[in-house]
């Protein structure tokens, strides 16, 4: 067995600490992270306390950045797709179509309602997916084990409902520029709906058991306060602001995929704390199960890609018999398509927050530049106004309910 | 210079009323509004946007490198109101000598790590800023990665060269 050794700490993460401060106090500067398992990822904090109160937070991140706007640079547009996976790994669908919808301007497509409808279909369950995840790590940094395996049960049944449509359980790229990527499984109507159906019950649980744990609820009531006007400021989005008391969801206010067309509503509290933030979440998620119901049994019939054979892949077999079908298929696959020059940016509203892509062209069919504004990196900027002045044992439960994923952060 | 299209509307009429200058072009395309301004009249302008004309989010900063073009860097503000559910991109044209910009973290407080991002992989500086340094790479990085002329492969910290 080695001994530990000190020197191995890279200098700036070792614990200073400053004795005889002016007024007899003591200061100490410590590390958290970036392996620290209640950051959910790599991030570092630096604390600087007095006693067990937070002097100074400071958010150190970047040790995930993989360069994914400069990888977008070289791939095709199609291509992009996949990269917009791997950022926010919990809501994949969302960022699909955050990316294929400013694209889609672009070109100037029409998308037909079937394959608009499956977008928001899958968009929603990959909104009960964060939101389960969310939850249930939540609850297991504050001491509530039994949520994250209840949570977890319903994760797996949403990545088995994604492996359905998809074929892959996490990095789906499902929704493609000009539809969708493959056509609807065969009995995906009732996969999903009991799904759906079974979860408001679920729900319901998680509500009970959180609801009735009093250790839960004193360490998220009042604690992680912020006022609206410091989180607008900030340029926080999504469940976060709703959970000040502001009725804004990028899906009301400005619908894109036929958002306008389902029913649903947006859950607003006021007090703005850790709870707060909380029962946004569980009240979204009852709602997005509406919405996947809806979405379920309306689901309109016809094509479910574009008609736009510059852009989208031909059926497998009109490319075999068909020599136009085959010239396409060829050039897509080759070389990709061309997207007219121009920019363009389409909010929307991922679980997370505000997600956007604005895609920049410049007539080829390589991107000329992909700015990824992505809400976890938003959200994570009031880290330091979340901390400073609070108590310690406080900052968990805090950075908890910001809900980030750090590979959406560093990109 | 307000171009024709703009000249009807609410937000673009508005800035040319206040200050006739300080846009110098702009465009209105997919029912987005773009304005180029002033580099050095940037953050009176946000002010002006946020306090009289109800912008109270910045959605992001970025840059786009227009390498070899001159001016090289254009700076892009993404702007949001939500009282009057309308968006509006702002951008200012810096050239590729000793690109600097002021910041409009005095404006929005959230502009700091977005501004620190461009500074990190473009190397736009911003002048003002309350903690400018590398965000994303490390603090001894040399170069600006999402530069055009960054190569993606080849770079001498790159594992293929190992």
């Amino acid at each position: 067995m080695n001994e530990i050794d000190e020197t191995t700490v890279p200098s700036g993460f070792e614990t200073q600490v400053t004795e005889n401060l002016a007024g007899g106090g003591r200061r100490m500067v410590l590390n958290m992270g970036p392996q620290h398992p209640s950051t959910h990822g790599v991030l570092r904090i630096l604390l600087e306390l007095d006693g067990e109160i937070i002097q100074k937070a400071e958010p150190d991140i970047g040790f995930l950045h993989t360069g994914i706007e400069k990888q977008a640079e070289t791939l095709t547009w199609q291509q992009v797709v996949t990269l917009t996976d791997r950022m926010d790994y919990l809501s994949n669908m969302a960022n699909n179509l955050a990316y294929v919808l400013p694209v889609e301007k672009l070109l100037g497509i029409e998308i037909p309602p079937k394959a608009q409808w499956l977008r928001v279909l899958l968009s929603e369950l990959s909104r009960i997916n964060s939101h389960a995840v969310w939850l249930g790590t939540h609850a297991l940094d504050l001491g509530a084990m039994t949520v994250f395996f209840y949570c977890f049960r319903e994760r797996e049944d949403i990545l088995r409902l994604f492996e359905m449509f998809s074929g892959q359980r996490l990095m789906t790229s499902y929704i493609r520029i000009g539809g969708v990527a493959l056509e609807p499984p065969r009995g995906w109507e009732k996969a999903v709906g009991r799904f759906v159906d079974g979860l408001q019950e679920k729900i319901d649980e998680y509500e009970n058991l959180l609801n009735t744990n009093p250790i839960f609820l004193q360490r998220t009531q009042k604690v992680g306060y912020l006022s609206l006007e410091q989180l607008l400021d900030i340029g926080v989005t999504g469940p976060m602001i709703r959970a000040a008391g502001l009725k804004w969801d990028i899906r009301k206010s400005e619908p894109y995929s036929s958002y306008e067309k389902f029913d649903f509503d947006i859950p607003v509290y006021n007090e703005s704390d850790v709870y707060a933030r909380f029962r946004v979440r569980l009240e979204e998620m009852r709602q997005s199960a509406r919405i996947c119901k809806q979405a379920m049994e309306g689901m309109p019939e016809g094509a479910w890609k574009a008609d736009a054979p510059k852009v989208v892949l031909p059926d497998r077999e009109k490319m075999k018999t068909q020599m136009e079908a085959l010239i396409y298929h060829f050039k897509i696959v080759t070389e990709g398509f061309r997207v007219p020059a121009g920019e363009a940016y389409v909010p929307v509203e991922s679980p997370r927050g505000e997600i956007g892509f604005y895609a920049v062209s410049d007539g080829t069919s390589k991107p000329y530049r992909v700015f990824m504004r992505t809400p976890s990196f938003g959200n994570l900027q009031c880290l330091s106004a979340l901390f400073e002045g609070k108590l310690i044992s406080d900052s968990i439960a805090a950075l908890g309910s910001m809900d980030f994923v750090l590979g959406d952060v560093d990109r | 210079m307000l171009p024709d299209n703009l000249k009807d509307m609410a937000v673009p009429a508005a800035i040319e009323a206040w200050d006739s200058a300080v846009v110098t072009g702009g465009s209105h395309e997919f029912g987005e509004t773009l304005l180029y301004v002033q580099p050095e009249r940037i953050v009176a302008v946000c002010q002006y946007l946020k306090t009289q004309l109800k912008f109270e989010r910045l959605t992001g900063v970025t840059c786009i490198d227009r390498f070899p073009a001159e001016p090289r860097f254009e700076v892009l503000y993404l702007l949001h109101s939500i009282a009057r559910n309308e968006r509006l991109k702002l951008k200012v044209a810096l050239g590729s000598d000793n690109p600097q910009v002021e910041s409009v973290t005095a404006v929005w407080a959230g502009a700091d790590w977005y501004e620190r991002e461009v500074f990190d992989l473009f190397g736009v500086t911003f002048t003002n800023h309350p903690n400018l340094k590398r965000l994303m790479m490390p603090e001894n990085w040399e170069g600006h990665p999402l530069r055009k002329d960054f190569p993606v492969h080849g770079h001498k910290y790159s594992y293929q060269n190992d």
